[in-house]
């Protein structure tokens, strides 16, 4: 099974790809380091009450002047040691990234196999709908839907509620080319005999589109999905720098990059420095594998 | 090749010749905007700041913090009544709507900032009435003798009359309730400058007002103020260092290094006459915000010395604030009549005594609260919360961080919407009366209109009420150190330090640091 596997198609063309392949093991590494965090981490950086503030600042492996702790990255203003933030911070990133695709995924999905099968007015009337929310920059759209929740929400409820509101607000913005992707492919099906012979035989449409006309639509949604993973690890990382994603006190990727750029100018670089390279580093392997699916899954391309 | 160097040696001469009154724009940037035009509206120190460009007060506090004359020429107590403060003011004056300057402006100005929804209202608990004399001269009677009434006075602004009543703002703007007025976004005053455009939290530009009555006395080198409020403190130290603003007023401290070492730029830096600190609200019966039902952890006394001793006011200091504070035990700055060295103690950082005192408290498992803090007001106000919500974690005490613009935060305090909050106060009036009437007194309509802790204590209030009116400043101060053993003993408030004004400002700028963070730009020349 597993020779099979290491057989196929897929891994003779991902070997062969020298960037695919760095940016596939820099995923695992950072999904390893995402997913083991509470077990890697020495420190647990949420936890304020163990946090000493006189470890503030302190340089990537030097002492401490006041306590003479040593980090392997250095701390950022509050004590925290950054090693640990960036691996929690990793966590919060991947998890929003995923959770928003699936999210936009199932509605995008939804919709476009409506519009693209039923047609008429459902199809106007959805695509009309992606055509308005395709004018505004989905960061924006993201925002507005923040800001909604957020003023709905009450006050105690929004630090619990901020990462279901990220999720929320990222997978809502963005379920527009999953929508127009899967409307296309499947108008195109539905044309094919396949589709006729099915309603022939008295298939509900229910069935048609869910058991036959989707998994013909699938590998072009699994190269969206990857690029739109990359954009909505970006867009969280945006939201939480612009002070309206992840609090302070359980920082992403984006949030630790916010408290960074507030010692830039005075020499402490390692506070941005580090979230920043790893939030490059995951949006470019996530973005560059991404390409290579996409240009695996068109033959025409190759 | 002849004409153009005459031509460029003309100009040069010319420039060197009119060098004084070369026209100088001042690109001035701090944290945050002021919250309204209308100059009784807030009383909130970067709200009045741009009010004192705009308008004037009587008298008010020069650079050095010594009480100058404004609109008001000069001042005495009568000399057959003690309660009567008679006021001489100054003649040719106008409003930069062309408006002369009268008796009948100070009094409607004084009566309006005594309004229920004036915020300035708690600095003239003490007057029983003003009245106009004759054009020029107005008597201000207070309730009982008030030897210290002209320090309450210095923010107080003249409005003309017939303008405010032509523009139906007769009110103050309710600026808790959300209101807005035509006064709180146009101005009409008698100030060195006019109000050109204003966007709030975007941009206001002011010009120099060709008829002030100042001419001559104050340097009045700059002609155009453009003050930006830019809220992030990286985008504020990178418009200094680009030369795109020329003086900042709150840089943040972490950055103090890099402008000092830049050629071109300076800082100057002076105590500040403000102090940081938290409130609880400890009056309710039960919080909205916290994990306890029935009760009210805060109005446990135990509860709030643990919460005193499990601040570690030197870190804060040493990390936060990079050694530009001074640590305190009491919510008073040192310039105010009242300070004592005792008061001002630090109180000793002791995590397991606050442990201990939880536990008996019973609350030894802790519980959870929410703190609302601003981020665009005092220097490093969200990081000192931050600080906080781990100090607090250690003694069980969960902190749920809400940080926000000042704009949508006082009016948490004021509306007493906030169960756990961070203020600053200033004293402009240098007297412990001040902190006293805003902060401690029973909150009501007059006194006590930012005290958000629900603290009450009738005796503590009738000493309050008692010093308006009390004549021997001896037993006056006596009156004042018995209230500050009363408030320390309740540990109302956790003082956590005074500030240290940086400002940063081009090198060919020549201004000093008022200790109210106060800058009027009439007295700022070029090098």
């Amino acid at each position: 099974m597993f020779k099979r596997w290491l057989d196929s198609d897929f891994m003779y063309s991902l070997v062969r790809t020298p960037t695919a392949l760095i940016s596939a093991v820099v995923c695992i590494i950072l999904a390893i380091g995402a997913l083991g965090a509470p077990w890697i981490a020495p420190t647990d950086p949420f936890d304020m009450a163990s946090i000493d503030l006189m470890n503030g600042f302190t340089p990537p492996l030097q002492a401490n002047d006041f306590t003479g702790e040593t980090f392997l990255l250095g701390t950022d203003d509050q004590g925290r040691d950054l090693y640990s933030a960036i691996l929690h911070g990793l966590r919060i990133s991947l998890f929003v990234g995923f959770a928003s695709v699936l999210l936009a995924m199932a509605i995008g999905i939804t919709l476009g196999l409506l519009a693209g099968y039923l047609g008429g007015w459902i199809d106007a009337l959805i695509m009309r709908v992606a055509d308005i929310q395709m004018t505004f920059p989905s960061i924006l759209v993201a925002m507005l839907i923040y800001g909604i929740a957020r003023g709905i929400l009450p006050p105690e409820a929004r630090a619990d509620m901020a990462i279901t509101v990220l999720i929320l607000s990222i997978g809502l913005s963005e379920w527009v080319s999953f929508a127009r992707t899967v409307r296309g492919t499947s108008m195109v099906e539905k044309q094919k005999e396949y589709v006729t012979a099915c309603r022939l035989i008295g298939l509900s449409h229910l069935n048609i589109m869910v058991r036959h006309i989707l998994p013909n639509v699938i590998n072009p949604i699994l190269v969206i999905a990857t690029i739109t993973l990359a954009l909505a690890i970006i867009a969280e990382a945006t939201l939480s720098f612009l002070g309206v994603g992840a609090p302070p006190t359980e920082p992403s990727l984006g949030t630790l990059i916010r408290i960074g750029q507030d010692f830039l100018f005075s020499g402490q670089w390692w506070i941005i420095f580090f979230p920043a390279m790893t939030l490059l580093a995951l949006a470019l392997a996530v973005n560059l594998l991404g390409d290579w699916l996409r240009d695996f899954f068109n033959p025409r391309l190759s | 090749m002849f004409k153009p160097s005459i031509l460029t040696t003309a100009i040069c001469l010319a420039v060197s010749i009119s060098g004084v009154a070369q026209a100088q724009t001042l690109n001035w940037a701090r944290a945050g905007d002021s919250l309204t035009l209308d100059p009784h509206a807030q009383n909130e120190g970067p709200t009045h700041t741009l009010a004192h460009q705009i308008y004037e007060p009587l008298l008010h506090r020069d650079m050095a913090g010594q009480i100058t004359p404004a609109l008001a020429t000069s001042w005495a107590a009568l000399a057959d009544n003690p309660n009567v403060w008679r006021f001489k003011l100054r003649q040719n004056v106008q409003f930069h709507g062309g408006e002369d300057f009268t008796a009948d402006d100070v009094v409607y100005s004084l009566n309006r900032a005594q309004m229920d929804t004036a915020d300035v209202k708690g600095l003239l608990t003490s007057i029983q009435e003003v009245r106009k004399v004759d054009d020029h001269t107005v008597d201000i009677e207070t309730k009982g003798a008030n030897p210290l009434l002209i320090n309450n006075l210095t923010n107080l602004f003249i409005m003309d009359s017939g303008w405010a009543q032509a523009n139906g703002a007769d009110k103050p703007q309710d600026f808790a309730n959300g209101e807005t007025s035509f006064a709180a976004s146009n101005a009409n005053g008698t100030g060195a400058y006019t109000l050109v455009s204003r966007k709030p939290d975007e941009k206001t530009v002011l010009k120099l007002n060709p008829n002030y009555w100042g001419k001559g006395q104050f340097p009045l080198e700059v002609t155009e103020i453009v003050y930006t409020p830019i809220q992030s403190a990286a985008t504020r130290v990178a418009a200094l260092l680009s030369g795109e603003v020329d003086f900042v007023q709150d840089a943040p401290v972490q950055d103090l290094t890099r402008i000092a070492g830049q050629d071109g730029l300076k800082v100057v830096t002076a105590a500040q006459n403000r102090v940081i600190f938290f409130g609880m609200e400890q009056g309710k019966a039960d919080l909205e915000t916290d994990s306890v039902s029935g009760k009210n952890p805060f109005s446990d006394k135990r509860v709030r010395e643990a919460m005193n001793i499990a601040i570690n006011r030197d870190a804060i200091k040493k990390v936060v604030m990079r050694d530009q504070s001074s640590p305190t035990g009491v919510i008073m700055p040192p310039f105010v009549n009242g300070w004592t060295e005792a008061l001002d103690e630090v109180p000793t950082y002791d995590v397991d005594q606050a442990k201990a005192l939880m536990a008996s408290a019973g609350y030894g498992d802790g519980f959870s609260i929410t703190l609302n803090c601003p981020n665009d007001r005092y220097i490093n106000d969200e990081a000192i919360c931050q600080a906080a919500v781990g100090m607090l974690g250690r003694i069980g005490i969960k902190v749920n961080l809400d940080a926000k613009p000042k704009a949508q935060h006082f009016p948490l305090i004021q509306n007493r919407t906030t169960e756990f909050y961070m203020l600053g106060w200033g004293v402009p009036t240098f007297d412990s009366a001040y902190i006293f009437s805003y902060l401690l007194h029973t909150s009501g309509d007059k006194r006590g209109t930012w005290n958000g802790t629900g603290y009450s204590n009738t005796d503590v209030d009738a000493m309050i009420t008692s010093l308006d009116s009390e004549v021997d400043l001896a037993q006056r101060n006596a009156t004042i150190a018995k209230i500050w053993d009363q408030v320390q003993e309740d540990v109302v408030y956790l003082p956590i330090h005074n500030q240290v004004l940086n400002w940063t400002m081009k090198d060919n700028i020549d201004f000093a640091v008022q200790p109210e963070d106060q800058p009027h730009f009439k007295y700022l020349s070029f090098k």
